[in-house]
């Protein structure tokens, strides 16, 4: 470390003493040990977009098994397992780890300027455990599958046969792999933000994975527990959840979710972090609220611990404690909504730059201004009563979970590649895939807001005829997202046909990963890096992004 | 050129147990110490879920609880309060050992540690092989006979999901404090390094304070 320090301190762009992270060491053995922040980002993005794509086949097979009100390709023992795949590969292997394990690990250090996490060998330990969770995930296909849905529901998850058990200590494991990057990132934001860089220098992405950090490490114990005790239930009968011995199946339900919906602010935070960096640079202004949103992001972490019984109104719960929990999910809008006028605010008056990351930007903020307003209608007690169980709400939480967390991963990936790999894809292409996703997206979902108003029940193999027209146009729309997908993957990777290092900072970030070289080096900046200005700072005359001053 | 030569002499200076990422040992310290507090937080919150559990089954079976708990015996569960509590001052004691650079008694606080935890585990054994013998089981593993109150098996669910996560982290905290003991010997650790040692106390003091929790709550139902 001391070759590349002894040198000049002028700034990454220019000093190559270490070679960039991707070559230096080299082969794969250097990757698979290596305690690097950066490479472990880009093992999470690959891994994720293995599994995404797997989960992404068993969403195709679902579409296409409703092109018929019957039986199309499959049985229904198929269809309850294949719905319980895709959910519980898309939940755990992907939209969890996807922006904090991709994005996060790679970005977070560089934008704080620091040379990597606080933990380093446990960050390569969080990998290795997503690794280890994920082949048992899939080894429950050796198993006769999973046919519970992923929520894993009492009394059903303790009866059914098949890889319950597996899939339900995959979970676990998968947790602890979500608990490590918490503690990192948390740590991280603590102790190791460059000399100068107070709270509220941060970039905004730094406080919207901080707040996930937070739900990762105060909700997934929980979740670790119960899943445990289900375990036990299924292999010893220990009694706490079926009715039968003494236990109350519905407190599994209190105690799946008192995790479960944290967790969809773990998908959501990350999201809204990725949307805080991009909308700005694209912009060209200085982010509109930054204390806002930096304190919205922790008051949803916070508040959305107190609204889990809402996916239990009629489970049988008191109407009193109802009452409070529709208020509860009333109340989380609030900040959410402060997040979106904020970006829009910084939008106004802006020089926008329709590129292919600003274009998934802003197809972000119509999904997810959709996907939370119809939250609103499933947190009202009495429309609850209609739509729960309903494709209404597989809609709306596709817009949450796949529409805002996809897209703004898409978003953010496609603002830091050439970060990453120092590479630039081919931009129109870039834009086409952009506008083939949110077509493609909508086209699917919206129908299935559609049928869910008119009851068509979720989780059904069979339905009535009257809802082929719209589940037929809801299979298009996956089509056309499928497609879109594709061409999003191929255009990155063509990238890697084009010369390395020509793009140091494409878009004129200001923040400090847009400091160094692309791709950076091994320990990110040569010397320490110290912010001389916001991270947002683009008024008319430019200051310098950084200078590098080693301070020991 | 006046940054070069800084960066040269911190070189020099470089503690040899300072990893790349951190500017100096303080940072380390702190950032290390705080890890293990979250670390800590969710140890809380995993215990939580089996403590609301309890809670919630004590609360819908009462005397049946009440009934279980009598097959405990509460002279083993208070010996082995007595052996944590103890292990608790060695390990503190250890700490300031390191703090003060005094090898020989730190080693010597450790291994005292460590025996209390290995009785711990042995009264824990034989208290265990009590309840298999009685058949005193959780779930449908419960065989005892000439029960007057129904429905004890919830109680030992619990009893052994809890004890036994609980001895699963004595054990954990057992393998660290070897781990310690073998970096004692060779001298890694003195009042500029003692991080380690601090924080392996932290974690054993936790898995202490749930046992305090666990004690009156399975021995000492009234």
């Amino acid at each position: 470390m001391a070759d590349a320090h002894t040198l000049t301190g002028t700034g990454g762009a220019t000093a190559h003493a270490h070679g960039d992270y991707l070559d230096d060491p080299k082969g794969i053995k250097s990757w698979l040990t290596t305690v690097d922040h950066k490479r472990i980002g880009i093992m999470y993005l690959w891994s994720i977009t293995f599994f995404m794509i797997v989960g992404g086949l068993f969403a195709m097979l679902i579409r296409i098994e409703h092109l018929t009100p019957a039986k199309t390709i499959m049985d229904a023992e198929m269809y309850n397992r294949v719905f319980t795949l895709h959910g519980a590969i898309m939940v755990f292997l992907v939209i969890i780890p996807a922006i904090p394990g991709s994005l996060g690990n790679f970005a977070l250090p560089l934008l704080l300027g620091a040379k990597d996490v606080a933990f380093p060998r446990i960050n390569l330990m969080s990998l290795y455990l997503y690794w280890i969770g994920a082949l048992m995930a899939l080894g429950t296909l050796f198993m006769g599958g999973v046919d519970t849905g992923w929520t894993f529901y009492t009394p059903y998850s303790t009866t059914t046969g098949g890889g319950v058990t597996l899939m339900v200590f995959a979970a676990f494991v998968l947790g602890f792999s979500s608990i490590f990057t918490g503690v990192n990132f948390i740590a991280t934001v603590h102790k190791l933000r460059a000399p100068g860089m107070g709270w509220f220098e941060m970039p905004l992405f730094c406080w919207g994975m901080y707040s996930t950090a937070l739900i990762q490490i105060l909700a997934t114990p929980v979740l670790g527990i119960t899943l445990l005790l289900l375990a036990m239930e299924r292999l010893f009968h220990i009694g706490i959840f079926d009715a039968q011995l003494g236990g109350d199946p519905v407190l599994f339900q209190h105690f799946f979710w008192f995790y479960s919906h944290p967790a969809v602010y773990i998908m959501i935070l990350p999201a809204m972090a990725v949307m805080s960096e991009v909308i700005p640079v694209f912009s060209k202004k200085t982010i509109f609220g930054y204390k806002a949103i930096a304190f919205s992001s922790v008051a949803i972490a916070l508040v959305g611990f107190f609204v889990w019984a809402h996916h239990m109104f009629v489970a049988g719960m008191s109407v009193y404690a109802g009452a409070i929990f529709s208020f509860l999910t009333f109340f989380i809008a609030i900040p959410s909504a402060i997040k979106v006028f904020n970006w829009i605010a910084t939008m106004w008056q802006g020089s926008i730059e329709l590129k292919t990351p600003m274009l998934y930007a802003i197809s972000f903020l119509l999904l997810f201004t959709i996907g939370g307003l119809t939250g609103m209608f499933l947190a009202s007690l009495s429309t609850d009563v209609h739509l729960h169980d309903t494709y209404f709400v597989v809609a709306h939480f596709h817009y949450v979970m796949a529409g805002s967390n996809l897209i703004a991963l898409l978003a953010g990936l496609h603002y830091w590649w050439p970060k990453m790999f120092g590479r630039m894809y081919d931009e129109s292409l870039g834009r086409i895939g952009a506008v083939l996703v949110f077509i493609g997206f909508n086209a699917t979902f919206l129908p299935q807001f559609v049928m869910g108003s008119r009851g068509m029940p979720r989780r059904y193999f069979n339905y009535l005829p009257q809802f082929q027209a719209l589940h037929v146009a809801s299979t298009i729309g996956a089509v056309i997202l499928a497609v879109g997908l594709f061409l999003t993957l191929a255009n990155l990777l063509a990238s890697f046909r084009r010369p390395k290092g020509m793009v140091d900072n494409p878009w004129g970030g200001k923040t400090l990963e847009w400091a160094t070289s692309s791709p950076p080096t091994t320990h990110n900046f040569e010397g320490q890096p110290v912010p001389l200005h916001g991270p947002y700072d683009y008024r008319p005359v430019p200051a310098p992004i950084g200078s590098e001053v080693h301070t020991g | 050129m006046s940054q070069a030569t800084t960066t040269v002499q911190a070189e020099h200076e470089h503690p040899p147990f300072l990893q790349h990422h951190f500017t100096g040992m303080q940072q380390q310290f702190d950032a290390t110490k705080l890890g293990m507090w979250l670390f800590l937080v969710t140890e809380v919150l995993l215990f939580g879920g089996l403590f609301v559990g309890y809670g919630i089954m004590r609360a819908k079976h009462p005397e049946a609880f009440m009934a279980a708990h009598h097959h405990l015996n509460r002279t083993m569960g208070a010996l082995n309060t007595i052996v944590l509590l103890v292990s608790s001052f060695t390990m503190v004691m250890g700490v300031w050992a390191a703090q003060t650079s005094r090898k020989r008694l730190l080693i010597l606080f450790l291994v005292l540690t460590l025996l209390c935890a290995g009785t711990f585990l042995g009264v824990k054994f034989f208290e265990y092989q009590h309840k298999f013998e009685e058949g005193l089981l959780p779930g449908n593993f419960y065989t005892h006979q000439g029960d007057t109150v129904p429905g004890q098996f919830m109680f030992f669910s619990f009893y052994f999901m809890m004890t036994g996560l609980h001895g699963f982290h004595v054990v954990g905290g057992m393998c660290a404090i070897t781990w310690l003991l073998i970096r004692a010997i060779r001298g890694d650790f003195s009042a500029s390094y003692y991080g380690p040692v601090d924080l392996v106390g932290l974690y054993w003091h936790l898995v202490d304070l749930i046992w305090i929790y666990l004690f009156p709550l399975m021995y000492l139902i009234s």
